[in-house]
């Protein structure tokens, strides 16, 4: 019965979770940027019509989903399960999400690791045969975090040049056992890591650690190396957090070579003074389900591994001088 | 506590510290300085003809300095009303904080924004929340200076 079990920490998804429906709607910043013409809908304002910025994530949600529902011509209750999470206190952007949708709800918490941890339970529930059609969404708000996690969005401050930029948007997708599309075969579960960062302004040296821990399980395990993969991207490192999932990688004698990028880095141009890059649980899920996927879907890639990385820091924990602990998960989506 | 960085990449917190600083980008602080100290200075130049422009109105020095500092904080609260603030201080940094801009600033931007959570939950309790720490400690050591001052 464990024989998809491998090692600790990965999971092989033996019978077919496909990857078959996506939704990615993105905000106005994020709609200017290299990527825009992978997203299904770009809102045009921050505050999308709602009175406040919670409001307005929520519709990113809502939105996502009804997207990744109708391509696939599926109603609000053709679904098994819903799993959703994002960044707001108690996850109700999610919660509210949820009551669109008359189908068992699963709200999730790993951060911006969301979109990955989404991904793997979607996956592992229809691989072992618990349902045939699971929704996963996540989605992050600039203002409704930078709100909750820092300052109001009007104060004005210098922000360090290796801050992050929380990515306005959201993805959803729907795994299926039937429809086929690329395919979701692993997924490495990666473990709690605390790397000593305090900074809550450079969470993506906070991160990288998990992250790499993250692959290395999965590489350890699965013996296979990074060139097996087209592509291997991190979640929302940035492009300090980045080189320093690196250099950690070859500490263990794996190189990330050119297969390897970070969601946060693609999203922006760098005259759009973002700092080190994108952050936030969109910006895995809009560079995944958009641009990768239909990379993925036209054949120019085959192989990939996403490995959202999730800071699990509140500000009260910040404030109580406590690091900032990170998770990371990856998830293999193949085409067969 | 960092089991994991031990086990995994055989570092200790320390070195992954010094590792990281490695990588981040040194603040441009010279550029930070000069462009805080004109922009800063620039303020002071126009809070100068404010100031004597209330002189001319026939107020007394002392007297003056209290419409003008009104009318930086008018200025401050203004600019954060209509979203650009926020847009200047990523340039100015100190030169628009330190100044009484910043101040009105720091409570106008706090005030809208948890203006969404009612007036009693939200604008009232909220509208002090960075610049309440400035007005705690602002008004003691006020009050211990002022004791020196009377005790000498």
């Amino acid at each position: 019965m464990n024989s998809s079990r491998i090692g600790n920490h990965t999971i092989k998804i033996e019978s077919p979770a496909y990857l078959s429906y996506s939704g990615v709607v993105a905000g106005p910043k994020e709609g200017l940027g290299p990527l825009t013409g992978d997203y299904d809908g770009v809102k045009e304002d921050l505050e999308m019509g709602e009175k406040s910025f919670e409001k307005s994530e929520r519709r990113l949600m809502e939105d996502a989903c009804s997207i990744a529902l109708s391509k696939g011509n599926l109603g609000k209750g053709d679904i098994d399960y819903f799993i959703a999470g994002d960044l707001l206190n108690q996850i109700t952007v999610s919660g509210f999400c949820a009551l669109e949708h008359p189908v068992p709800f699963l709200g999730i918490y790993g951060a911006c690791a969301n979109l990955t941890q989404g991904l793997g339970l979607g996956a592992m529930f229809i691989a072992g045969g618990y349902g045939s059609r699971v929704l996963v969404a996540t989605s992050s708000h600039n203002c409704s975090a930078e709100r909750q996690y820092r300052y109001p969005t009007e104060y004005g401050f210098q922000k360090p040049g290796w801050a992050q930029w929380t990515v306005t948007g959201a993805g959803a997708a729907v795994i299926t056992s039937e429809v086929k599309a690329p395919r979701i075969t692993t997924v490495t579960w990666g473990e709690a890591v605390d790397s000593g960062i305090k900074d809550a302004s450079s969470l993506g040296s906070a991160m990288a650690p998990a992250a790499a821990a993250a692959m290395l399980f999965h590489f350890q395990e699965l013996q296979i190396d990074p060139q097996y993969y087209d592509l291997i991207v991190t979640g929302d490192l940035g492009q300090y957090g980045m080189q320093l999932a690196r250099e950690l990688m070859e500490r263990r004698n794996y190189q990330l070579q050119g297969n390897y990028t970070d969601c946060g880095t693609l999203i922006y141009y760098p005259h759009q003074q973002v700092g080190a890059g994108g952050s936030g649980c969109a910006s895995s899920a809009l560079v995944t389900l958009g641009n990768i996927y239909r990379r993925l879907n036209e054949g120019e890639l085959n192989k990939v591994l996403v490995v959202a990385t999730g800071a699990l820091h509140s500000p009260t924990s910040c404030f109580q001088g406590d690091s900032i602990p990170a998770v990371a998960h990856a998830v293999s989506i193949e085409n067969e | 506590m960092s089991r994991n960085l031990k086990e995994k990449f055989q570092l200790s917190a320390k070195e992954y510290q010094d590792m990281v600083q490695q990588k981040k980008p040194r603040p441009p602080l010279l550029k930070n300085m000069v462009v805080a100290f004109v922009s800063g200075g620039l303020i002071c130049l126009l809070g100068q003809l404010v100031l004597n422009f209330f002189i001319g109105m026939g107020f007394t020095t002392q007297e003056a300095s209290n419409p003008t500092v009104a009318f930086f904080i008018f200025l401050g609260a203004l600019a954060t009303g209509l979203g650009v603030f926020d847009k200047i201080a990523h340039h100015t940094g100190a030169g628009t904080a330190i100044p009484v801009t910043g101040f009105a600033n720091s409570i106008t931007s706090a005030a809208l924004e948890f203006k969404r959570e009612g007036f009693v939950a939200g604008v009232g309790s909220k509208m002090f929340l960075l610049a309440g720490s400035v007005i705690v400690f602002g008004v003691m050591t006020a009050l211990v200076i002022g004791l020196i001052s009377a005790v000498i």
